[in-house]
């Protein structure tokens, strides 16, 4: 008998003979009929790879990424039948991806194209007013939390990822200078937008995604003039679901 | 003559629905009657994705056709994917909803093809069960599709309409016939394809498929051809259609493209091509 749990791995190890009792026409032999299926899977897996990581493909060129999917979904085969979430190991696997250590910030653009993937994808919540902050009453903002649309997404990187997703997008993209940067994912309809943050605001805003309240959440800004800023950004940007204050 | 007891489709053509065609199908679909959609590309939570056929469904029939619930593994049916489909026919309400002859789910990987399994009497119980299963979570009948295969099992031990056509007894379900997919089949095989459809329980038929594959060879020589609905319908599987609905009546029938998909007035052609020869037998 032909076992699935058999043909499911000769299917990814071309290195495995087909299955036992697998035939041609009328009973001739299987030559190479088993291969049609080796390479539909391994080519619509690849497919789905680059459709779900179009900048680390550009980045690293098309033969590159072929030979890296190739080895990507045979380690992590889907493991369910939504390939639009198809990839969520990439950014780890690239991390231990010998041939890619000289391209650092990879796993990280990575990590934005997931998220960017997962914004699209993401539920609909109507935002609150742009104003729904200043409705709130002063001496109560600093207990305000505020609760974040789904489509909304933090990615923090110790590289330009900002700059390198845009430089590879964009036609008038400047090129890419090294420094740390925080991208925040709007999403104010259908497409999703990834913002650079303003810098210093990345450690305030992943608080305020953790629902730590406004108060302690400014904390960790360096400069309170980033504040108005990033809540224009959030508020506008469609960022903001609902916000709660519970008083002291 | 029409048989509108396994799908509410019209007897009409559709297409596979591509995002890139919403404003075209939206400004005239003609001659398209109906859409179809492939279930997963909409079990995300939300987005354009789901707007837009939201939208699309409030004037078209949609025939919903799932790519991913692997009716004919060894495992179990995917319970949180049965879950998935469930909630998606429960806001869509698709006139149809069909499936594969086919697994593509095994030990927690998910391949992304539909993959052949013997038609024995065993298989023929398990498929069964699954169908039975389905049936049962969407509380509606569904339709089962003839695969494209490129191999035999030398267990098999009927023919593969004799195993459908069990399924269809045992479980009350309809069946969905790829035209494209009998040539490709029975080219493979070395078989007749009109023998084939003349053996075919076409009353059991709900839907019908038309698409293009990739003509290559065996390492013998032989004709092998790969189902890859990259390009137009060849004429072969045109002349099969035509045989299939002067015996049949006229059918749903589905232009399949989804692999370079070419602009809307390419695939509404091809869907003409369609319509023009099914009035010719429904009158």
């Amino acid at each position: 008998m032909t076992s699935q749990s058999y043909f499911r791995a000769a299917v990814l190890d071309a290195g495995l003979p087909p299955p036992e009792g697998l035939t041609g026409p009328h009973g001739m032999p299987l030559g190479n009929r088993f291969n049609v299926y080796r390479n539909n899977v391994v080519m619509s897996l690849t497919e789905a790879l680059q459709s779900s990581f179009p900048v680390v493909q550009k980045l690293v060129g098309e033969e590159f990424f072929s030979a890296l999917a190739g080895l990507y979904l045979r380690q992590h085969p889907p493991s369910s039948p939504l390939l639009m979430f198809y990839g969520d190991a990439m950014p780890a696997f690239l991390t231990n991806f010998p041939p890619a250590q000289g391209l650092g910030y990879l796993p990280d653009m990575a990590r934005l194209e997931l998220a960017l993937r997962q914004s699209y994808h993401a539920a609909d919540a109507a935002p609150v007013a742009a104003t729904a902050l200043a409705e709130i009453a002063p001496d109560l903002l600093a207990h305000a939390r505020l609760h974040f649309t789904p489509a909304t997404r933090l990615v923090r990187s110790r590289w330009p990822i900002h700059a390198i997703w845009r430089f590879n997008m964009a036609t008038d993209a400047p090129k890419p200078t090294m420094e740390a940067q925080d991208v925040l994912i709007l999403r104010p309809e259908f497409d999703p937008v990834p913002q650079l943050l303003p810098t210093g605001t990345g450690d305030t805003l992943a608080a305020l995604f953790e629902g730590v309240p406004l108060g302690p959440a400014i904390e960790a800004l360096p400069d309170p003039a980033a504040l108005g800023p990033l809540l224009t950004l959030l508020l506008q940007g469609c960022a903001v679901h609902s916000i709660s204050v519970e008083a002291p | 003559m029409l048989d509108h007891s396994f799908s509410a489709l019209p007897p009409a053509p559709g297409v596979g629905y591509k995002a890139q065609h919403f404003s075209s199908i939206l400004a005239d679909a003609e001659p398209v009657r109906w859409l179809e959609i492939h279930a997963e590309n909409y079990m995300g939570g939300g987005g354009r994705p789901i707007a837009q056929i939201r939208h699309l469904a409030e004037r078209f029939p949609i025939s919903c056709h799932g790519v991913g619930l692997s009716i004919g593994g060894e495992s179990p049916l995917d319970r949180e994917h049965l879950a998935r489909l469930k909630h998606l026919v429960g806001w869509l309400h698709p006139a149809s909803f069909s499936e594969h002859l086919a697994w593509s789910t095994h030990d927690a990987a998910f391949l992304n093809d539909l993959l052949p399994l013997p038609c024995t009497a065993a298989t023929l119980n398990r498929v069964a069960l699954h169908v039975d299963q389905v049936q049962a979570a969407l509380g509606r009948r569904m339709l089962l599709e003839n695969p494209s295969t490129y191999l035999a099992f030398a267990e098999t031990e009927m023919s593969e309409i004799a195993f459908l056509t069990g399924i269809a007894r045992q479980t009350g379900c309809g069946l969905l016939l790829d035209v494209n997919n009998v040539h490709v089949s029975c080219t493979n095989q070395q078989t007749d394809p009109y023998e084939y459809i003349n053996t075919f329980p076409l009353h059991l038929v709900g839907e019908i498929h038309l698409g293009g594959h990739d003509a290559q060879q065996d390492d013998r020589g032989a004709p092998l051809l790969i189902d890859s609905h990259g390009q137009p319908v060849t004429d072969p599987v045109w002349q099969l259609y035509a045989h299939t609905i002067a015996k049949g009546g006229a059918k749903p029938t589905l232009i399949e493209w989804d692999n370079d998909v070419p602009d809307w007035p390419t695939l509404a052609a091809e869907a003409a091509r369609a319509a023009a020869l099914m009035p010719a037998i429904s009158a």
